[in-house]
């Protein structure tokens, strides 16, 4: 009888993995299939003008000569200085809320931070246009180029028309950091009250218990959050494209006007005359969605090393 | 090791007229609140130098509660306020004023579940040296090597040093926080309940170890287990519901208890 009962689990048992297995697998799947068509769109483009596609900086579509450098460094670029303007702040945020603030003020301050992250990026170009980029037009760029002496350095020189990398770098910063500041705050507030407690038992300050045994045990976590603020600021295209200045062209400057991936496929797409062209697009977003997987993956390896450490 | 040893000399001095820093605790007529509600009613006990004392008592009657207030770890918790006096070496530790980060030096802790930081086990170690003075490389390993000696667990690390602390055994994470305790150079270790979550292997190195430190330190250990209380200890004390009923020397305690709550308590006449 035991036998019977036995064989009866094991045949609804493996129905019942053999259709978790295939929902599970229909995922990748779908990732898979996405990949192919967007690479076998992009072929034609990318069969044309082979690695000039992503060094070349002409994209001219009325010649049909197109090369995406601007855009690609336009996005990293961007994405990049979004964090590290980003990331102290967020994770300062983070550490106040978990570890300073009196409890009346945690929950209010936390629920308007998140809420950054509910206001529609279109509402941030808004913003964007009508008071950052005037903003840093009159003041920031001023007092860094001038007041500051820095005009003369590559970074910072040339005229400030106010659409540029610095303006949607800016703006990225501000959209990624309730991510970073969410994260990174149910992160710190995970680590165990044992931990803090060894801290403040062996003679550390509330500062030295934070920085010495808090963040440490936090790190991997804190990472994670960083990278997943990288994620979000590679692909967002509608604020950037209000405030970046959209010019195909690689500046030393921040205060220059620049391009990224997404606003050059949003801008484009619905003017795109020839094959070439779409193809073209497409191939933009072939080397953004490889972009964003390598970021992933290399996410995912960083995160799995700093915990392997914590283990081994 | 001779950075060690000149730091065990240096642990001896202490501020306040002839009185010599040895770790002598009084506790006068002290009572704790956690907000409206009391938890501890007039504790007045002496806690010797060179010394284990054993604290004993029901759950929930105030063990933890008394223990933490000598190193004063209820300072972050809200409404949790304490009166009467804490005497260290005739400096009293509810002070305002006092330096708490270096009362916490001068006070170590034990916690019931072992917590080391998941870093290596030397830097668990060299953690709070690493704080407290700006220690050379060669000093700190000096001050780990001796911290681990001191706490047995020297010879099953020694090859291992940088390896991370989460691998080692539950009764070695114990040992190892003990270490990271005695690395401060403290005169007072304070364990609440430390082996309760270790096998009677693991405890037995513990006392055993309890018994070679208590040479230079005032050890008082919280614990549930009376035979642990009885083989540990110099002296005992009992608590039940936030008060001290009886404290004396062990054999004593356990052989000839004065009050009946403690005759009923030792002889598991009430849970
Ligand atoms: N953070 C706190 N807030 C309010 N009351 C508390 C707090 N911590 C402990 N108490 C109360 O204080 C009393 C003493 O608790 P304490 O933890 O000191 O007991 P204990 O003797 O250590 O018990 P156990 O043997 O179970 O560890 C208990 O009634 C407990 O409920
Ligand atoms: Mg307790």
């Amino acid at each position: 009888m035991a036998s019977t009962s036995l064989h009866g689990a094991s045949v609804g048992d493996r129905i019942f993995r053999l259709a978790t297995t295939a929902f599970a697998l229909s995922i990748p799947l779908l990732l898979v299939l996405l990949a192919i068509d967007v690479a076998a769109a992009a072929w034609p483009a990318l069969k044309t003008f082979g690695v000039a596609f992503l060094t070349s900086s002409r994209w001219d579509a009325v010649d049909g000569v197109f090369g995406a450098a601007p855009a690609i460094y336009g996005t990293i670029v961007s994405s990049v200085l979004a964090l590290l303007i980003a990331t102290p702040l967020a994770v300062g945020v983070a550490i106040f809320l978990s570890e300073f603030a009196p409890a009346w003020l945690r929950q209010p301050v936390a629920f308007l931070v998140d809420l950054l992250a509910a206001i529609p990026s279109v509402v941030y170009g808004l913003w964007g246009i009508f008071v950052l980029v005037p903003f840093l037009r009159e003041r920031v760029m001023p007092l860094l180029a001038d007041r500051l002496h820095l005009g003369g350095t590559p970074l910072f020189s040339g005229p400030a028309y106010g659409p540029s990398m610095l303006a949607a770098a800016v703006i990225l910063a501000i959209m990624v950091l309730p991510y970073i500041s969410s994260v990174t705050r149910e992160v710190l507030m995970a680590v165990p009250r044992s931990q803090r407690e060894a801290a403040l038992a062996l003679g550390a300050t509330r500062w030295e218990m934070i920085w010495g045994a808090v963040l440490p045990y936090a790190s991997s976590g804190v990472l994670g959050s960083i990278i997943l603020g990288l994620g979000r600021a590679l692909g967002e295209t509608m604020a950037v494209t209000m405030v970046i200045g959209n010019r195909h062209e690689i500046s030393s400057s921040l205060f220059a006007p620049g391009y990224t991936m997404a606003s050059l496929i949003a801008n484009e797409f619905s003017e795109a005359t020839n094959d070439l062209h779409l193809s073209a697009l497409m191939a933009v977003g072939a080397v953004l969605l490889a972009i964003t997987l390598v970021v992933n993956v290399l996410a995912r390896w960083l995160v799995w090393r700093v915990q392997r450490q914590g283990q081994a | 090791m001779t950075a060690a040893v000149t730091m065990d000399l240096e642990a001896g001095t202490a501020p306040g007229g002839g009185v010599t820093g040895t770790g002598a605790l009084t506790v006068e007529n002290f009572s704790f609140w956690y907000g409206p509600t009391q938890a501890l009613f007039d504790i007045s006990i002496d806690l010797d130098p060179q010394a284990v004392t054993a604290l004993i008592g029901p759950s929930g009657c105030g063990k933890s509660t008394f223990i933490r207030s000598i190193n004063r770890m209820h300072d972050l918790l809200p409404g949790a306020r304490g009166a009467g006096r804490i005497l260290l070496d005739g400096e009293d530790v509810l002070d305002r004023g006092l330096d708490v980060v270096h009362l916490r030096q001068r006070v170590g802790m034990v916690f019931q579940r072992s917590n080391p930081f998941p870093k290596s086990i030397y830097d668990n170690v060299a953690w709070g040296p690493r704080l407290n003075r700006r220690p050379s490389r060669r000093e700190l390993d000096d001050v780990v090597e001796h911290a681990l000696r001191r706490a047995a667990l020297w010879d099953e690390v020694k090859d291992r040093l940088r390896e991370n602390a989460t691998g080692l055994s539950g009764g070695q994470q114990q040992r190892l926080c003990i270490a990271r305790a005695l690395a401060n150079e403290p005169e007072v270790l304070l364990l609440d309940e430390p082996c309760s979550a270790l096998d009677p292997i693991a405890t037995q190195r513990i006392e055993e170890l309890l018994w070679e430190l208590k040479k230079d330190l005032t050890i008082v250990i919280v614990t549930h287990n009376l035979q642990q209380a009885a083989r540990v200890s110099d002296r005992t004390a009992f608590f039940y519901l936030g008060r001290l009923v009886e404290h004396g020397p062990t054999d004593q305690l356990f052989t000839a208890p004065r009050e009946e709550r403690t005759e009923a308590y030792i002889t598991g006449r009430f849970g």
